[in-house]
């Protein structure tokens, strides 16, 4: 074990500062420390995609990245993506086109697709699912989510 | 008619009602084991075993021990002091298994000391500093040779390795005696058959692969002698009834918590090793504890499904009749007996009956003990299998004899005419209309246009196929004969003061929805607005019974109960009602809902608010003669019989010839799974079991090497489907109610993953039949079929 280093981590738009071992995981900073256990751990081996989040606008496994290697940077967790009491247009699409059965693997699967959408706005449906193949999905067969995206993309599209 | 104010409630079932599960999951706000922090909370880790076969000589914990933040360090040896053997849920003769391993190891991953620490990363240090010395021995991984007379054996009083034997044949099992009838009838048939298709199958294991691993967290107080767990379970009933017999305490004194849960999909029925290790360990160091299994210790130590090898023979007429079935079923159930282990495999004979009159059956079934991980429940659970292996059969008899594969199925249904059917295993199929839901899957399909496709391909010197599958399976587990843990379910409805409800089913969801579904229930139930009842499940502390949500119960069972709680609320809230309207001379049998009101039929003027009628409840007076106050009734369902969905698949595969890649071109599925409820649900779970399917057909197999090494133990090197694997499936549905429960629905958790296997199959081996492959192992390794197109011949 080394000695514990200062880390400041802007999430969610809160500044948020610590003393973390180095080997302490992003996501467990998350989780633990800051109680954001929204963001869940699925496999340890970044093959799931159930911990991801945007770090620095870019979607990231959280299990495979040490919370210092997070210091100075912005993230973005499924906790901050709704405006207020106005869910996110991905997580209307999500409840919608009924894109989630267990939830588990639903909120890295919405932070891969804001990522997504960021990139390519109006996705054909290979396009979809390419996209998400970072992200493991045991319940839904994925139909219901590229569903999902598909009304997302149209709901940001018009607005 | 004279108006009444108030909205008219929309009838809700059989809508696509959005699930109300939703807004905290999609919101990070659902509460998962893992997320649960209680004040002073410990933190497990497991040694594990990290070879396959061996007896334990020394395990050091000094070095553990010595790690700051280490609360305690405990072998199984000492553990077993705390813990005797776990219980198991089935009648088959089963060698002890301690929830960590006392002196031998028999596969790798098995535990055999714990660590309890302050914090997770501390507990994995401590566990990975404990040594462990064995004496190895050779490792029993081919379940064939493991029956060989000179193999290694596992277990003392299980020589050559078997588990169970079972045999039962000709025609059929007399039910006088329970012996198998003479079965020179199953010879005669094959001597006189004109076509006889033989062939040697494996129906390889996979891992169940919730998203969300197994995880626990134990809470005993010893003030208060009373036990809290929480655990991603499918059961938290019968994890109550098991914990508490295991750490010596009554169910009063344990309450068990099946919070939000990731997926089960049969591997969380299991009560496991760690769940009773926290429990006891949490009453040793007197705080609560908590254990979360990592991916890696999923692979290793969660139940696998499946692994099966058949050896099938069918035979048949000239015109496609079929005369017989023989099946030599041997299932490599890995190490140990859990909760199902046994009883899953026996599934598998039964289930093969399917969808047709089979004159004779010969069924012999042996379970063997290998040094993998233990087998149990996986969705489906020993209908794919079956299904699998006469599908598969079925086929090769129709491309033996140049039919059409939909002919020859058509041609040996169960007419409708003939439910309930009584198979050769003894099962009482419900009901069935089969020929009307194949002609629909040929006809959303376009068979005829995909049969065109498919040549049309060939000719430009593509590598093309289409399969089809027909099944039926068991769904609505129980009744209580047939299900160890009882096969009723039981459900509570509250009518809360203000004409709200509230209720309780012992159906634990883990991603079915039930929430949803049963609120739409009771608002038609009710007529009240579906925003006005809540759904309360997964805690026996607040759900006074119930058995869990396996075998496509929820709703056939779990359902049922529901339903037949709220009828026995109605008839309260009508005879209050009737009691209110005393100048009327209203009696409860003339009053219905409607709208939020309870009246008169016919006559809405004549009626009193379901709001009315809930506060008089519960401030009754004068108490009307008879009665009790308040309406909070409940009811045990117990089916009288299983039900048994069908439904007919149809694929098309294309292979790429330089690389030998298979691609799923298309996949039309129609499912008759009775009355639905929510058609967005049915379609979510008949997806979800495709995906599955398709994975076992074309992606996934738990492989070990020639040392009972594990090969698979990641997402790395166990290939799971992702989006892009994936067509867009073309769903309908035949609809074939139950005559079994009240809602006429069946189930349909499981459809998916038993008709899209053989049907993926089916297709690969006519893409390659122009190569003269009869028959191709799963799953369709781009290797396997890159040989086979090369080469020819079978995999």
């Amino acid at each position: 074990m080394s000695e514990p280093v200062p880390i400041t981590i802007n999430v969610n738009g809160r500044k948020r500062s610590a003393m973390v071992e180095p080997r302490l995981l992003l996501v467990h900073f998350l989780r633990e420390s800051l109680n954001l256990t929204g963001t869940h751990v699925g496999c340890d081996t970044s093959q799931c995609g159930a911990c991801t989040v945007l770090l620095d606008g870019c979607s990231a496994k959280s299990c495979t990245v040490f919370a210092v290697q997070a210091d100075g940077s912005e993230v973005q967790t499924i906790e901050g993506l709704a405006d207020g009491d106005e869910l996110h247009p991905l997580q209307d699409g999500f409840w919608e086109e009924h894109g989630l059965q267990c939830g588990y693997c639903t909120p890295g699967m919405i932070m891969s697709a804001v990522n997504l959408l960021e990139n390519n706005p109006a996705p054909s449906e290979a396009e979809i699912r390419e996209g998400i193949s970072g992200n493991l999905c045991r319940c839904t067969g994925y139909q219901h989510i590229v569903n999902a995206i598909q009304h997302a993309a149209e709901r940001m599209a018009q607005s | 008619m004279t108006s009444v104010d108030g909205p008219v409630l929309p009838k809700l079932i059989g809508e696509r009602v959005k699930r109300r599960e939703d807004p905290r999951l999609i919101q990070g706000q659902a509460t998962y084991v893992d997320d649960i922090k209680l004040p002073g909370m410990l933190h497990l880790a497991f040694k594990r075993s990290d070879i396959a076969h061996g007896v334990i000589k020394s395990i050091d914990t000094s070095a553990a021990a010595a790690i700051e933040g280490v609360e305690l360090v405990i072998t199984g040896a000492e553990l077993a002091e705390h813990l005797g053997p776990m219980p198991i849920g089935t009648p088959f003769p089963a060698p002890d298994h301690f929830s960590v391993a006392t002196d031998k190891v028999r596969y790798v991953g098995e535990p055999v000391a714990v660590v309890v620490a302050e914090d997770r990363y501390i507990a994995r240090d401590a566990a990975d500093a404990i040594e462990v010395e064995y004496d190895e021995l050779p490792a029993v991984v081919d379940p064939e040779a493991a029956m060989e007379a000179g193999s290694a054996t596992l277990h003392e009083g299980f020589e050559r390795n078997i588990a169970v034997e079972s045999y039962w044949g000709g025609t059929g099992v007399n039910p006088e005696t329970a012996q198998p009838e003479d079965d020179s009838a199953v010879d005669a048939a094959f001597a006189e058959a004109d076509v006889v298709v033989s062939q040697r199958m494996m129906n390889q294991r996979l891992a169940p692969n919730a998203m969300e691993p197994r995880g626990v967290v134990a809470h005993y107080e010893p003030g208060r002698e009373y036990l809290t767990v929480w655990s991603a379970t499918q059961n938290p009933h019968i994890l109550r009834t098991l914990v508490a017999a295991m750490m010596g305490l009554g169910e009063h004194q344990v309450r068990a918590v099946a919070p939000e849960v990731g997926g089960g999909f049969g591997c969380k029925i299991n009560i496991y090793g760690e769940e009773y290790t926290a429990a006891a360990l949490s009453r040793l160091v007197k705080a609560p504890v908590k254990w979360i299994e990592d991916r890696t210790e999923a692979f290793l130590t969660t139940t696998h499904g499946r692994d099966l090898l058949g050896y099938i023979d069918l035979a048949a007429k000239s015109d496609g009749t079929i005369t017989g079935l023989k099946a030599r079923i041997i299932a490599d159930i890995g190490a140990y007996e859990v909760l199902l282990t046994a009883m899953i495999p026996t599934l598998t004979g039964l289930m093969m009956n399917g969808v047709y009159r089979l004159p004779v059956v010969r069924h012999e079934l042996t379970e063997v003990f290998t040094n993998k991980t233990p087998t149990d429940a996986y969705r489906g659970a020993g209908r794919p299998e079956g299904l699998y292996f006469l599908e598969r059969a079925v086929d090769m008899v129709a491309r033996e004899l140049d039919m059409d594969p939909a002919e020859v199925r058509r041609k040996n249904f169960v007419p409708a005419d003939e439910f309930p059917f009584a198979t050769q295993g003894g099962l009482v199929y419900d009901s069935g209309n089969y020929e009307p839901c194949l002609d629909k899957a040929l006809e959303v399909a376009d068979w005829q246009g995909m049969l065109a496709e498919r040549d049309a391909a060939r000719a430009e010197g593509r590598i093309v196929g289409v399969g089809l599958s027909f099944y039926v399976e068991v769904c609505g587990l129980g009744p209580s004969a047939v299900v160890p843990t009882g096969g009723w379910e039981h459900s509570g409805v509250t009518v809360e003061r203000g004409g709200k409800v509230t209720a309780t089913t012992g159906a634990s969801p883990h991603g079915q929805g039930n929430e949803t579904t049963f609120a739409q229930m009771l608002a038609d139930h009710f007529s009240i607005p579906f925003e006005d009842i809540t759904i309360l499940h997964g805690d026996t502390g607040v759900v006074k019974q119930g058995i869990g949500t396996f075998g496509s119960r929820s709703q056939a069972v779990g359902g049922a109960a529901l339903i037949s709680a709220a009828g026995k609320a109605g008839d309260k809230m009508k005879q209050f009602a009737a009691a209110m309207m005393t100048d009327q001379e209203v009696s409860p049998e003339d009053l219905v809902f409607e709208d939020g009101r309870i009246q008169v039929e016919g006559a809405p003027e004549v009626s009193k608010t379901f709001a009315e009628v809930a506060d008089f409840a519960y401030v009754p007076v004068p108490l009307p003669a008879g009665m009790e106050p308040g309406v909070s009734e409940e009811s045990f369902f117990e089916p009288e019989n299983n039900t048994y969905p069908f439904g007919c698949h149809i694929s098309m595969v294309e292979v790429d010839r330089e690389t030998g890649e298979t691609k799923l071109l298309k996949l039309i599925a129609v499912d008759d799974c009775g009355n639905v409820i929510n058609p967005l649900i049915v379609e979510g779970q008949v997806h979800g079991g495709l995906a599955q399917g398709i994975g076992q057909a074309m992606f996934e197999e738990v492989v070990y090497d020639e040392d009972g090494q594990p090969v698979t133990a990641s997402f790395m090197d166990y290939v799971m489907p992702r989006a892009a694997d994936l067509p867009v499936f073309e769903l309908d549905r035949t609809v074939t109610p139950t005559p079994i429960n009240p809602l006429g629905a069946k189930g349909v958790g499981e459809a998916g993953t038993i008709g899209s296997t053989p049907c993926v199959i089916n297709a690969a081996v006519d893409a390659l039949a122009p190569f003269g492959v009869t028959h191709i192992e799963m799953p369709l390794r781009p290797e396997r079929m890159w040989r086979l197109i090369n080469e020819g011949g079978q995999s």
